[in-house]
């Protein structure tokens, strides 16, 4: 019976991790926006293949690139800081689901597609959002519940969709949006597109039904769909080994080909990306694991600390946390100073503090957006508008 | 799994359809769909068009005191072609494959719709036409491919999702509400959903509690959806088309005991309005508000009745969602008094809310409380003879119009 507490092995594989880059390519300084220069970094940890030939633990990359990754995680991890504070000055409502601790896997993947591929996912949705090209003053404003928001403030924390750039949320009921994923992929193979879609989903979602019903009806037909398990290992308060009979969500697709990655280094989610990309367009669906951590709670009613350990929370922070991992490597090829990587977080600060100022100086939504949208307006809906509240029947 | 129609009784109750065949035509719509593009007729009662579609030809031949209970077959001389004769599956399957000739994006998923030709034959030879990809053959899964249906809306595809049965669709009921239903407005309008997800219900020539079941009252409350019921050929190759043309998500409830009827509908291309109730029989002394299966229990009533001198109105309502209160609320003030004659429960049903629309909206011109008679709040029996009772029979319809009218 696994109900004994089990000590956590989450630092353990990855002690040496920082150290393994620094034997590649010494570079001399280069300027940041240098995109020509290619540097090979090894990943911290190797893949591990279900069914499938893992990858090479060589990620290219470019100093720009770089610089971008740790730009963009900077903005991430200090936009959710952020809410956590509006959260807590009860400008932010409801759930507040917050993703710092895993923005590798949000500007990893990005890194590796373009934006006619699709991403959904679940409620964790502001990094993805940001990543997907989503302006901080969209995330704030639909935060606070103001009309410019990215769903005019109708949807909330947990209902972020940006169409243009294929992000397609943004789902509060676990699971549920691993069926519309690979409806995606369904229609990308319907339309001959040559795009992929990412469904990701939790280690708590891994247990749904739905999933495998998905996944096999994707197998079925050689969708293009690419199931992300972001693990951060706790779906709410309970642990992996609580909830799972197994927890190598990789292997759980079983005659689907998976892969195990460090989700905290956003260079092997690119590479695992790609990977499964080019997999997925001739293959078929592909399960990717992404091994990361969550600092704060579940959700911001969750102190986080009654199922995991403070030291625990600490440790990953201090050995595998993205933004530092990236930093270091900024610095060991000389790509950047310290001061220049100081001053982008205070770039980074400023900017958040100016959205969140302006979000919380825009307005909310008029009364009558209570009933716009509801149904797609003019399509043969016009007898009295399908809710009624537009207009009253009226006899002759 | 053919639809059982061909027993004793069924046929009995809905001998009574042949007999206004071509009186359906001129009564079916009042106003146009304004679909913005697109070139097709729609029928209309009192020929005025809103100037962007061409006139009905057949504007001109009204006949407006139809009693629809006589057997004559005056097919009015129309100038349009007669029309031919098919069964209600089979108008079913000619919207469909007429959709899906026009439009590249529509799509059929659901079991046995492919290969099989569908349970109820509704796709038949659909999957030799168009492939394996437009009539999509999923495994038994209605939580995960209705989801994928609507997943794959959202990027522009139509898909039509079919129940094998709506009972089995409370298996996907979380997509429906959450994702079909929410998703336009959680967006901020970003995200259509078009898709249409049928399927037969109702209670049958007992297939037991289970496979006898009346979704629209647990669908209704739904925001974001549309709920439309079919019960003639002719309005359910309208709806068919009406439902896939429709940029929201709607619900086309269908009846396991109606897809053998027969009708001639017209040869031209006719789309129907989604939010318009039909009227079957127009009279003035109370209105009876139906739809699907029971509107053949109301006419049989209806005969009985106009022979004990009644005049019923008979309406189908055949929108489930939002209601046709124009239509019904003319007939109200018409003739004062309501009756509802419904197969869904007692509780919480369609008559539930219609009962209290009506109330709320025309309150004034009432002369008498509502009737609503509806299915026991039962799970269907498999006897044949407790079945009969769930359900509304024509019997109870005459004496209650009786006791409205007294």
């Amino acid at each position: 019976m696994a109900l004994t507490h089990r000590s956590s092995n989450l630092l353990r594989p990855f002690t040496t991790a920082v150290f393994s880059s620094t034997p590649s390519l010494r570079r001399p300084f280069s300027s940041s926006a240098d995109d020509t220069t290619t540097i090979t970094i090894e990943t911290s940890v190797p893949f591990t293949g279900h069914k499938c030939d893992p990858p090479s633990r060589s990620v290219e990359t470019s100093p720009k690139e770089l610089m971008t990754f740790f730009r963009d995680m900077a903005k991430m991890r200090r936009m959710e800081i952020a809410a956590d504070s509006l959260y807590k000055a009860k400008l932010i409502r409801g759930f507040c689901h917050l993703y710092d601790g895993q923005e590798a896997v949000a500007v990893g993947m990005e890194a590796a597609i373009t934006k006619k591929d699709c991403i959904i996912t679940a409620y964790r949705d502001h990094c993805i959002y940001l990543g997907r090209g989503g302006t901080l003053l969209e995330c704030f404003s639909e935060l606070m519940g103001r009309q410019g928001g990215c769903s005019k403030g109708k949807g909330g924390s947990m209902h972020f969709y940006k169409k243009d750039s294929g992000f397609y949320g943004g789902h509060g009921i676990v699971g549920a949006q691993v069926p519309l994923g690979c409806g995606l992929a369904f229609a990308q193979k319907y339309s001959k597109d040559e795009t992929v879609s990412f469904a990701l989903y939790g280690d708590g979602a891994a247990n749904q039904g739905q999933l495998f019903e998905a996944l096999n009806m994707a197998a079925l037909w050689d969708l293009p769909a690419i199931l992300v398990c972001e693990n951060n290992h706790y779906g709410m308060g309970t642990a992996e080994w609580r909830a799972a009979k197994s927890p190598a969500y990789y292997k759980r697709g079983d005659y689907v080909p998976g892969l195990k990655v460090d989700g905290m280094d956003a260079l092997a989610v690119k590479q695992a990306c790609k990977f499964a990309k080019e997999h997925a367009l001739k293959n078929g669906p592909i399960i990717l694991e992404m091994d990361t951590y969550r600092y704060h709670g579940h959700s911001m009613s969750d102190p986080g600390s009654t199922y995991r350990t403070r030291d625990e929370i600490s440790g990953v922070r201090q050995e595998r946390d993205p933004v530092e991992r990236i930093r270091k490597l900024i610095l060991s090829h000389e790509l950047a100073t310290e001061k220049e990587l100081k001053d982008i977080e205070k770039e980074v600060r400023k900017e958040v503090d100016e959205a969140i100022a302006q979000a919380k100086e825009s307005p909310m939504p008029d009364p009558s957006e209570l009933f716009t949208n509801v149904y797609v307006k003019g399509y043969g809906v016009e007898a009295f508008g399908a809710d009624r509240k537009e207009v009253r029947a009226v006899l002759p | 799994m053919a639809a059982i129609l061909q027993a004793v009784g069924a046929t009995t109750a809905l001998s009574s359809t042949n007999s206004f065949d071509s009186k359906r035509l001129r009564f079916s719509s009042r106003r146009s769909l304004s679909v913005g593009k697109g070139n097709f007729f729609v029928v209309r009662s009192d020929g005025r068009s809103n100037g962007c579609y061409p006139r009905d030809r057949r504007a001109g031949q009204l006949v407006t005191n139809a009693v629809a209970t006589k057997a004559d077959s005056s097919t009015a001389s129309t100038a349009s072609k007669p029309g031919h004769e098919l069964l209600l599956f089979e108008a079913l399957r000619e919207g469909l494959e007429e959709e899906m000739d026009r439009d590249p994006s529509v799509c059929v998923m659901g079991e046995d719709v492919g290969h099989y030709g569908g349970s109820y034959k509704v796709t038949r030879d659909l999957a030799e036409k168009y492939g394996d990809l437009r009539v999509l053959d999923t495994p038994i899964a209605e939580n995960s491919f209705t989801g994928m249906a609507i997943g794959a809306a959202m990027t522009g595809l139509r898909p039509i999702i079919e129940g094998m049965n709506m009972g089995f669709l409370l298996l996907a009921f979380n997509q429906i509400s959450n994702n079909c239903g929410m998703l336009h407005y959680t967006s901020g309008g970003q995200f259509k959903i078009p898709v249409v997800i049928r399927g037969p219900g109702g209670v049958g020539r007992q297939l037991g509690a289970e496979h006898s079941q009346r979704l629209e009252s647990y669908f209704q409350s739904i925001p974001g959806i549309q709920m439309v019921a079919c019960s003639t050929p002719y309005n359910a190759k309208g709806l068919m088309k009406a439902a896939i043309r429709s940029e929201n998500p709607v619900i086309l409830f269908e009846h396991v005991l109606l897809y053998n009827l027969k009708e001639r509908i017209p040869d031209e291309e006719y789309v129907l309005n989604l939010e318009e109730a039909e009227m079957v029989r127009p009279g003035e002394h109370v209105t009876i508000l139906t739809y699907s299966r029971m509107r053949y229990h109301v006419m049989q009533a209806a005969k009985t009745l106009v022979n004990k001198g009644y005049d019923p109105e008979v309406i189908d309502i055949r929108s489930l969602k939002p209601f046709d209160l124009h239509t019904i609320g003319n007939s109200v003030k018409k003739t004062h008094r309501v009756l509802i004659v419904e197969e869904c429960m007692r509780t919480g049903g369609i008559g539930a809310s219609l009962t209290a629309a009506i109330s709320e909206n025309f309150h004034d011109y009432l002369d008498a409380p509502i009737v609503c008679l509806s299915s026991q709040d039962v799970p269907t029996p498999y006897a044949g003879t407790l079945e009969e009772v769930t359900v509304v029979q024509p019997a109870q319809i005459v004496a209650a119009v009786e006791q409205l009218c007294q």
